[in-house]
């Protein structure tokens, strides 16, 4: 009895608040747009037929701005993915081997940035990257440039804004396989000639492979969706999908065209998402 | 390994100081005086005393604290329930359907969670009436729903790592379930528990996405207050509210850090 209802209690929850929207998503991405309250035509017409249409579909598969914000947007999030691991693994590393007393503070150095607003962060940068900015003024001191560089409302901006806000998420999975590994192979392949680019690439590399996955994967998905960074930081042309799906919503008032955007984000995305469970439960397995 | 290349070292250096030089610089700079945010003018803390001049600021703070507060309470409720199921009730019919709707509000970008919640509200209230205005009541639904996932996690992982035989002991003496779950289990998930609360609650204040999409004219939370008056550029008292939030988090997990070692040593 206690446990059905347990069971039922969230169960319910999730699938009113979770599960049925995506049907609706679904459901008003085939209507077609009108000027009403709600602005989209029903899934029924006054006969009781069913009246949907791929118009919608078809229109983002067409129209090359569509293809191009999409790329863009896979672009922008691999690239700030591959700085987060250039710099995160190193970082995740160095804080792994350090002496345990100080490890537990330089943790807390890395998540404290996630608890101070995400908003507020990437609103730091905007104060940073001004035409008169600090670091517009610091080079221009240094007599570095003339005139400021436009740094604000480009899209090296959005890379820089992505993987300042992103890197926690990297370095802390990181973190959590690189503590768990075993040392002793690594001396071990050293002891045996083996080079310390070799022994990293033979040994901890692969020992650290889950902890890449789940990090880059936790980079890559938000990243894909970001509205706030390219909003605040890139410029009125550099469009990416979670600021365009934003304005077809509440600009353009085209909610079945969002809803379409959102849906084919969502398939973009499904790949990578059962890629990371799958990692998930292998690193699970794995550790039992 | 006692040796560490001098290139791990600059790079943490480096690392450190891209994470935290931003947030420096906020916070000297809301001591300018100029109203102009990049110039500076000389020391002065008269945005403070504006900011808490401004009503607007005061009850987007309010509503946000409201809606932190009540989405962190049910996402326990509901969070803790549901990393029970999944660590201690073995497979059950539509477990499957059930980890999935756990685990993927955690990997869905902002924008399809926000855009699905409010289309569900707009249908919900042509079929049913409710909810006939969008606010406190939506916003607080959609956070609960984001945030119990994380509490969930944080549940099971608790009680996977715990072995059983309290719970199997307490219940072989004849304790029944319920009174086996209050007596026995809860207790010992307590820490697990506070912890997804207070991310939960940080959650909640940090979103602006959700929110944006769920509420109805004239709620707005305090990072929907930010984002209106940030959109437009720097503002100086935006920087003393910054710093303000900044001092507030480094004080409280600082004690907290300091309080949890003295407890463990």
């Amino acid at each position: 009895m206690w446990r059905r209802v347990a069971v039922a209690v969230p169960y319910l929850w999730l699938l009113v608040f979770f599960l049925a929207p995506f049907a609706i998503i679904l459901k008003i991405s085939l209507a077609d747009p009108i000027i009403a309250q709600p602005p989209f035509t029903p899934a029924f017409n006054e006969q009781g037929d069913l009246a949907t249409s791929g118009d919608n579909f078809k229109f983002l598969l067409t129209d090359k701005l569509y293809a191009i914000t999409y790329l863009r947007s896979i672009l922008m999030a691999a690239l700030a993915t591959a700085l987060c691991l250039a710099l995160g693994f190193p970082m995740a590393y160095g804080i792994a081997r350090s002496a345990p007393a100080t490890r537990g503070l330089l943790l807390l150095l890395i998540v404290l940035p996630f608890w101070i607003s995400f908003l507020l962060r990437v609103y730091a940068w905007m104060g940073l990257m001004n035409n008169y900015g600090v670091i517009n003024n610091l080079l221009m001191w240094l007599g570095i440039v003339e005139q400021p560089l436009q740094l604000m409302y480009t899209d090296f901006a959005i890379f820089i804004g992505l993987a300042y806000s992103y890197l926690p998420f990297m370095i802390l999975p990181l973190y959590a396989t690189l503590e768990r590994m075993d040392l002793d192979l690594v001396e071990a392949a050293q002891d045996l000639g083996a080079s310390r680019t070799r022994a990293f690439w033979d040994i901890t590399w692969p020992l650290a492979k889950p902890g890449v996955i789940a990090g880059c994967l936790l980079v890559f998905i938000p990243a894909m969706g970001e509205y706030v960074i390219p909003y605040l930081l890139g410029g009125s042309e550099s469009l990416l999908i979670g600021r365009v799906l934003f304005d077809e919503f509440f600009v353009n008032r085209d909610w079945p065209l969002a809803s379409a955007v959102a849906i084919v984000l969502l398939l973009l995305l499904v790949v990578p998402i059962v890629f990371l469970q799958r990692s998930q439960a292998k690193d699970k397995e794995g550790a039992t | 390994m006692r040796h560490r290349s001098r290139f791990i070292l600059s790079t943490l250096a480096f690392g450190y100081a891209f994470l935290y030089i931003p947030l420096v610089f906020v916070v000297v700079y809301s001591f300018n005086d100029s109203r102009i945010a990049t110039i500076w003018g000389g020391f002065s803390t008269r945005w403070y005393g504006e900011l808490f001049r401004n009503d607007q600021v005061l009850d987007a703070a309010l509503l946000s604290l409201n809606i932190a507060l009540t989405s962190a309470t049910f996402a326990t409720i509901l969070g803790t329930m549901a990393g029970l199921v999944l660590a201690r009730f073995g497979r059950f019919k539509g477990r499957t359907l059930f980890s999935g709707m756990i685990t993927s509000p955690m990997v869905m970008p902002e924008v399809i969670t926000g855009l699905s919640l409010l289309l569900l509200f707009v249908t919900l209230q042509q079929l049913t009436g409710w909810p006939g205005q969008r606010g406190f009541t939506t916003i607080a639904i959609a956070h609960t729903t984001f945030s119990m996932a994380y509490v969930a996690i944080i549940v099971q992982s608790r009680l996977l790592s715990m072995d059983e035989s309290l719970e199997e002991a307490a219940m072989d003496l004849g304790g029944r379930p319920l009174r086996v779950v209050f007596d026995i289990t809860l207790p010992l998930i307590a820490p697990a528990m506070i912890a997804g609360w207070l991310l939960a609650f940080t959650l909640s204040l940090d979103d602006l996405v959700i929110a944006s999409f769920v509420s109805g004219p004239g709620s707005s939370t305090l990072p929907m207050y930010i984002f209106s008056k940030v959109k437009l550029g720097v503002s100086p008292d935006i920087n003393a509210l910054a710093t303000l939030i900044i001092a507030a988090v480094s004080l409280g997990v600082l004690v907290a850090w300091f309080a949890m070692r003295r407890i463990r040593t």
